[in-house]
């Protein structure tokens, strides 16, 4: 019990202390004392903070949040450490929506700004509902060497699709580039609006299979024999899991590590009781894009690097070394 | 408690499992046995839901297992499968903690006072409390079996399903494991259904037993019944004998090696007379059937000793002395059986028997000074003293179990018969004396060569015994009334 106290007091501080610092340092330097008393901001600091930064700060920790919880949840499910919210091809189904939009130029003055994540999310659902449905026709079962493989195919189709319209694009090409390795600029708060109650029902139907996920963790036979309904489960975590990461690809592209590194960190850290590891990855999850975004949007300032490239930068090192311990314990 | 009628089902279309039928009373332990790929693990699997039916029933408390829902069926019956490897490790006490799982309900269920007490209990039985808060990827394949049957403990269920509990445990643990289990089955009325490997260990904790081959009922009910020689034989395709376990009453099977059994015969060269003990030296191991102090009963020799001590021996723990004894004159203490005379060993008489292709040895030394009449023993009021006739009979051939004990009635009928015209009297009844108060025979075969079904008095072996056993008796009477000046 101890080792989660400590766990949920260290993971919030610094989840506070990353939110304080990227909401404060900018291209604009908002001096420390408006955030403490904003009444005192000039119009246009309060603006830049209340209009930019915050959400930008929000949402990054939103996608970074549902990103490490739908990793923790499929690492548990598939019981394979190498299982991240993409295994299933579900990004790549988001990424194909997002990238058409861009390709076809499609806009709707109907949905306006939200043409790109809605097609996103589209492209998202279909990807689920083919991967779930293509590896229920195979097996019945669902076993998770099926699924595993079944996302593999998918990706590796939409990929290609990505890939086709990547080569036959002209001038949208940098646009379709920065959009794959993701960002949280210039979003703001209507974004935020859009996803976060699908955020909400898809963790909820994580957190509601919390002790699921620990026996799952057993295989789906000694599941069974514990009493849980092994098929309601895997569904439900498989749907809440692709809800999370959907979302989540849709407003800021392919993040990539987040979902990997994160649940890896807190298990080696607070231990793989999911009643834990779920919400200690979401808050741990946050942190750590709100951190990347924060490195991103300062490090080569005035210019922005993608986040991806940061996540990827800190992430790949760190996989590496997780990766390295596995290996050497199961010797 | 379990009731399973005409059960068939398996893989997809395949169907392993076919027509099994028992049932079982609450407070029972039913062992499931069979070669491999005889279908045990996909009939537990059936019984336990993982796996189809094509036919059949099952009834648990008197209700079909399909009328149970999830949770209420892991209350009434917990399954422990084999061992897998995992990918992500949960401490000791967590995974225990999981088999509280059916018990618990609702989104914000608490953690009772009740669970903590029987998962307390399951690790404590299992005895894997002390590693509580380790990883159990770090245990060794043993303290994760016990793990696991702590986590099927914590369900508390009443009917427990297990596919071979003692996998991966040594003996101590094996041990542990079963004693549990069947104090369980005794105060708690659990009800265990296993599959086991290991047919002895199923002997010795099961009540009832369910021997599988190719997917059907071979054999069952009481192990006595189903572990016979030959029905173990025809479905392991091995040979075995069985025999009765020491301390309780359930047969026990030895593995009969398909190997060649090399010759071994036994010499006179071998016998050698020593300052005090008579000491017969085989090359190979003799199957020995004795009442010797050191290593009596069944067993398998190479040193056979006749020890000569002095008339007033006196030794609270003659086993312990023996064994020193024999560690002094560096022989292996295992390997010898060794008995005690207070006559002296240059009198003792080893004469060699021939008859066509049988052949035996006989070794005596006959001390006749308290003789007793058998019949009139009761009329014997004080201890027992010193005077004994020590008799071996080595025979070089095959003998069964049964010929052994023949061999040892012909070889008491032909001393008694020898004390008879030796003219040994009881000195206190004045009756013929049929021995002495300590006397001692030992039987040994070199279980090579010819082969001895019977060894009654008028069998081919039984006659060469009766007649060497006489002769030598009565010359070796004869030399100690010599000794003692009763006849010149």
């Amino acid at each position: 019990m101890k080792k989660h106290v400590v766990g949920y007091t260290v993971s919030f501080a610094l989840l506070v202390v990353a939110a304080w610092f990227a909401i404060s340092i900018g291209s604009v330097k908002v001096p420390l004392s408006v955030l403490w008393n904003p009444s005192s901001a000039d119009a246009a600091s309060a603006n830049i903070i209340w209009k930019i930064r915050v959400p930008r700060v929000i949402l990054a920790g939103l996608v970074g949040a549902a990103l490490a919880m739908a990793g923790a949840a499929f690492q548990g499910l598939l019981k394979n450490p190498l299982a991240d919210p993409y295994t299933l091809g579900v990004s790549s189904g988001a990424s194909v929506g997002a990238v058409m939009t861009i390709f076809f130029g499609i806009s709707s003055s109907a949905l306006g700004l939200y043409t790109l994540p809605i097609f996103s999310m589209i492209g998202a659902m279909v990807a689920m509902v083919l991967v779930l449905g293509f590896s229920r026709l195979v097996d019945r079962s669902m076993k998770m060497e099926t699924l595993i493989l079944t996302g593999i195919i998918i990706s590796a189709f939409l990929s290609s699709v990505i890939s086709l319209m990547i080569a036959l694009t002209g001038e949208e090409l940098r646009q379709i580039l920065n959009w794959l390795m993701g960002s949280v600029s210039m979003r703001g708060w209507p974004y935020i609006k859009m996803i976060w109650p699908f955020l909400l029902v898809g963790a909820l139907m994580l957190w509601m299979n919390r002790k699921e996920l620990n026996a799952l963790l057993f295989g789906e036979e000694r599941a069974h024999y514990l009493g849980v309904n092994v098929k309601r489960s895997k569904w439900m975590i498989l749907v809440g899991g692709s809800i999370l990461t959907g979302c989540a690809v849709a407003v800021s592209g392919t993040i990539g590590f987040v979902g990997l590194v994160v649940p890896h960190m807190t298990r080696l850290l607070f231990g793989a009781d999911h009643r834990h590891l779920l919400p200690l990855s979401i808050i741990n999850g946050a942190t750590l894009l709100i951190v990347c975004d924060l490195v991103a949007r300062t490090i080569i300032a005035p210019s922005e690097l993608p986040i991806g490239v940061i996540t990827s930068f800190i992430g790949a090192p760190v996989f590496a070394y997780i990766f390295f311990r596995q290996r050497r314990k199961g010797r | 408690m379990l009731e399973i009628h005409g059960l068939t089902g398996g893989y997809d279309k395949k169907e392993i499992v076919r027509d099994v039928s028992f049932s079982l009373q609450k407070g029972r332990m039913l062992g499931i046995l069979g070669p491999n790929g005889s279908g045990k693990s996909t009939l537990l699997k059936m019984i336990s839901g993982i796996l189809p039916l094509t036919a059949g029933d099952i009834l648990i408390d008197n209700k079909p297992r399909t009328s149970y829902k999830q949770k209420e069926l892991a209350r009434k019956m917990a399954v422990l499968p084999q061992l897998h490897a995992h990918a992500f490790s949960h401490t000791v006490a967590e995974t225990v903690a999981l088999g509280r799982y059916p018990h618990q309900s609702g989104l914000f269920s608490q953690w009772s006072a009740e669970d903590e007490a029987a998962t307390t209990e399951a690790m404590t039985q299992t005895g894997v409390a002390k590693y509580r808060d380790e990883e159990l990827e770090y245990l060794s394949g043993g303290e994760q079996q016990r793990t696991f049957i702590a986590q099927a403990l914590a369900q508390q269920a009443e009917l427990l399903l297990l596919d071979e509990p003692t996998n991966h445990l040594d003996l101590e643990h094996q041990r542990q494991i079963m004693d549990m289990l069947k104090h369980e089955v005794a105060t708690r009325q659990l009800t265990v259904v296993s599959i086991f490997h290991d047919m002895n260990l199923a002997a010795l904790y099961c009540d009832e037993l369910l021997l599988l081959e190719n997917g059907r009922v071979r054999a069952y009910g009481a192990p006595a019944e189903v572990l016979t020689e030959d029905e173990i034989a025809q479905v392991y395709h091995t040979a075995v004998a069985r025999f009765a376990h020491p301390q309780l009453a359930t047969p026990q099977m030895a593995l009969l090696p398909n190997i060649e059994i090399a010759q071994n015969r036994v010499t006179l060269e071998q016998f050698r007379v020593e300052n005090e003990f008579v000491h017969l030296k085989a090359t190979k191991p003799l199957r020995t059937l004795s009442a010797a102090l050191h290593n009596p009963g069944f067993g398998w020799f190479r040193h056979f000793l006749n020890r000569t001590v002095d008339a007033q021996y006196m030794c609270d723990d003659a086993h312990a002395e023996m064994k020193n004894y024999i560690k002094n004159h560096h022989l292996p203490i295992e390997q010898t059986v060794a008995m005690m005379t207070a006559v002296d060993v240059k009198h003792a008489v080893i004469r060699r028997y021939k008859e066509e292709d049988h052949e035996i040895f006989v070794m005596v030394t006959a001390g006749v000074g308290n003789a007793v009449d058998a019949a009139r023993g009761h009329l014997h009021a004080e201890p027992q003293r010193v005077g004994t006739i020590n008799l071996w009979v080595i025979i070089n051939g095959v003998l069964s179990d049964e010929s052994f004990m023949q061999a040892m009635m012909t070889t008491i009928e032909a001393k008694v018969k020898a004390m008879q015209d030796g003219e040994i009297y009881d000195t206190q009844t004045g009756t013929i004396a049929t021995g002495t108060s300590t006397d001692s025979v030992l039987i040994a075969s070199t279980q090579s060569g010819q082969n001895y079904e019977y060894a009654g008095t008028i069998t081919d072996i039984g006659k060469l015994i009766g007649r060497g056993v006489y002769e030598t008796m009565i010359i070796a009477l004869d030399d100690y009334k010599r000794a003692k000046g009763w006849i010149q």
